[in-house]
C-alpha cells in the first residue's frame, strides 16, 4: 500500500516514518542531484544510522543494492534491494554554511546547505531531535571516487533522470532528507532539481 | 607544563588540551590503535567532522600536515607530525561483538576486554556527554586501503604501526580529545597495544606553517579558528 508520494524541490528537506517491512523509493528525477539522507531507528533516535560502521561491515565503500545500512548498535536499519544508479557515498558528508567557506571561501557563507535543512526538518519535527543526532549521512545518486593512494575526490555523478534507488525498512524507521543545494561542485551538476519520494507500507 | 602519561593497551582515556599545546602520542607496543573523538572544550556540540575534513582536503586518510576540522569549519588541530603517513578515518571503531572470546572484570580483573564503543562512552558520559555525541572516529596508527574497484573494497592492512611509531596534533582552540587504545575493529588479533601521550606548549601556526600552506582548504579552516579564538 502506497503511504507516501510526494515530490520535494530543489534545496528542500523532507521527515517522516516508514514502517518495518515497508519500502521507500528515492527518483532522481532530473539526474545528477545528491540526495543527503539520515536514517533513525524511529523509537530511539539515538540507535542512528552509522556511515562507518556500515563501510567496514559490508567491507567497502560504496552502497548499491545488496547494502546493509546499520546504525552505531550495528542494527540493521535498512536495506538497498533495488538500485537502477549504480552506487552511492556515504563518506562525502553533508554540506554546511561554515564547510563551504572552508571550501570555497567565505563569499559562499548564506549560501543554502544541507546541514541547515536537517536543522529546520529535525526541529519541526521535534521530540528532541537536534544537532547531536546528526550524524554522517548517505548522499544517494553521488559519486566520490576513493584511490588506492587514500585520494578522494568529488566527482560528476554516475546518476541520470529517473534513475532510483529503492530500500526495504528493517525496522520502523525515522527518514531525515536534504535534496542538497550545493551550487559550488559537480554532485548536483551545479544545478539542484527536484527528486521524489515513494513509500510502502509493505 | 609537561607531562607524559602512559595509556594501556585496551584502555580508554579523556585529556584537555589547551590552544597551541602539542598531544604527541607514541606507541609503545607494536600493532597499536588509537580511537579519537575530538570536541570544542568550550561548547562540545562543536566536534571533530571527519567527512568534512576529508572532503576539505581531497584525502581519505590522516596525514601530516593536515587540519582536523570541527563542525562548525574551524581547526580544532593540525596534525604537525607523524612517522607514519596514513592513519584510517573511514571504517569506525570496535564494538563488543568485534572483541574476541568471554571477558569479564571479575574473571581477568583489569585484562579485561572492552571495545572502544565501550571504553568512549565511559569517557564521554565523564563530560556529560554520551551515545549521541559519539561520531565517527579517526584511528591512528591503523590503515585500511581502497582497492580501487567499482565497489570501494577495502582492506586492512596488518602491522602498519611498530613501536616507536608517533603522530603529533597540535591544538587550534582549546579541545577535549577522548580516546580508546582498543585494537582497530578489522584486525584480526586482539593484541591492545600501548601509548605514550605527552603534552607541551609549542609555538602558534605562523605564515608559513606547513598546515596553513598544505591546502588553501586547510588554511581558511585555521583562519575560522584564530578569528574566533
Ligand atoms: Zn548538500
Amino acid at each position: 500500500m502506497m503511504i507516501l508520494d510526494i515530490e520535494v524541490a530543489a534545496g528542500d528537506g523532507w521527515i517522516g516514518e516508514i514502517p518495518a517491512g515497508g519500502r521507500f523509493r528515492i527518483v532522481d528525477l532530473h539526474g545528477n542531484q545528491a540526495v543527503d539522507t539520515l536514517f533513525f531507528d524511529a523509537h530511539d533516535h539515538a540507535n542512528r544510522y552509522s556511515a562507518a560502521d556500515t563501510i567496514r561491515e559490508q567491507g567497502a565503500a560504496y552502497l548499491t543494492t545488496g547494502s546493509t545500512l546499520v546504525s552505531v548498535r550495528l542494527d540493521p536499519l535498512a536495506t538497498i534491494i533495488d538500485d537502477t544508479c549504480g552506487r552511492h557515498d556515504t563518506l562525502g558528508g553533508a554540506c554546511a554554511q561554515e564547510s563551504n567557506v572552508v571550501r570555497y571561501g567565505e563569499h559562499v557563507r548564506h549560501q543554502h546547505a544541507c546541514r541547515a535543512t536537517f536543522l529546520s526538518q529535525a526541529h519541526r519535527w521535534g521530540r528532541g531531535l537536534d544537532k547531536r543526532d546528526l550524524g554522517h549521512n548517505i548522499n544517494f545518486f553521488m559519486n566520490v571516487p576513493l584511490t588506492p593512494d587514500g585520494g578522494l575526490t568529488f566527482e560528476d555523478g554516475v546518476s541520470a533522470p529517473g534513475k532510483h534507488v529503492e530500500l526495504r525498512a528493517e525496522r520502523d524507521l525515522l527518514i531525515l532528507i536534504s535534496n542538497c543545494p550545493q551550487l559550488n561542485n559537480p554532485c548536483n551538476g551545479y544545478d539542484p532539481t527536484a527528486i521524489r519520494l515513494i513509500g510502502y507500507a509493505s | 607544563m609537561t607531562f607524559t602519561h602512559d595509556v594501556p593497551g585496551g584502555a580508554a582515556w579523556s585529556v584537555p588540551v589547551r590552544r597551541h599545546r602539542a598531544l604527541r602520542l607514541e606507541c609503545l607496543d607494536p600493532g597499536a590503535n588509537v580511537s579519537m573523538l575530538i570536541f570544542a572544550a568550550e561548547q562540545p556540540l562543536e566536534r571533530l567532522n571527519v567527512p568534512d575534513t576529508l572532503k576539505a582536503q581531497m584525502s581519505a586518510r590522516i596525514t601530516p600536515p593536515m587540519v582536523l576540522m570541527s563542525d562548525m569549519g574551524r581547526a580544532l588541530c593540525s596534525v604537525t607530525g607523524s612517522s607514519l603517513d596514513w592513519h584510517d578515518a573511514i571504517t569506525g571503531h570496535s564494538l563488543d561483538t568485534h572483541v574476541p572470546g568471554s571477558t569479564s572484570y571479575a574473571e581477568h580483573r583489569n585484562d579485561w576486554r572492552r571495545s572502544a564503543r565501550a571504553g568512549l562512552l565511559d569517557e564521554l558520559w565523564k563530560h556529560g556527554l554520551g551515545e549521541r555525541d559519539l561520531h565517527a572516529t579517526v584511528n591512528l596508527f591503523s590503515k585500511v586501503v581502497p582497492a580501487g574497484d567499482q565497489r570501494g573494497t577495502l582492506s586492512y592492512v596488518p602491522g602498519h604501526a611498530a613501536a616507536g611509531d608517533w603522530a603529533e596534533l597540535r591544538a587550534e582552540m582549546d579541545i577535549l580529545v577522548v580516546l580508546s587504545t582498543s585494537p582497530h575493529p578489522m584486525d584480526p588479533l586482539w593484541s591492545p597495544a600501548a601509548i605514550r601521550a605527552s603534552l607541551r606548549p609549542v609555538p602558534p601556526p605562523g605564515p608559513r606553517d606547513p598546515s596553513r600552506t598544505f591546502r588553501a582548504e586547510s588554511a581558511r579552516s585555521l583562519d575560522q579558528a584564530e578569528r574566533t579564538a
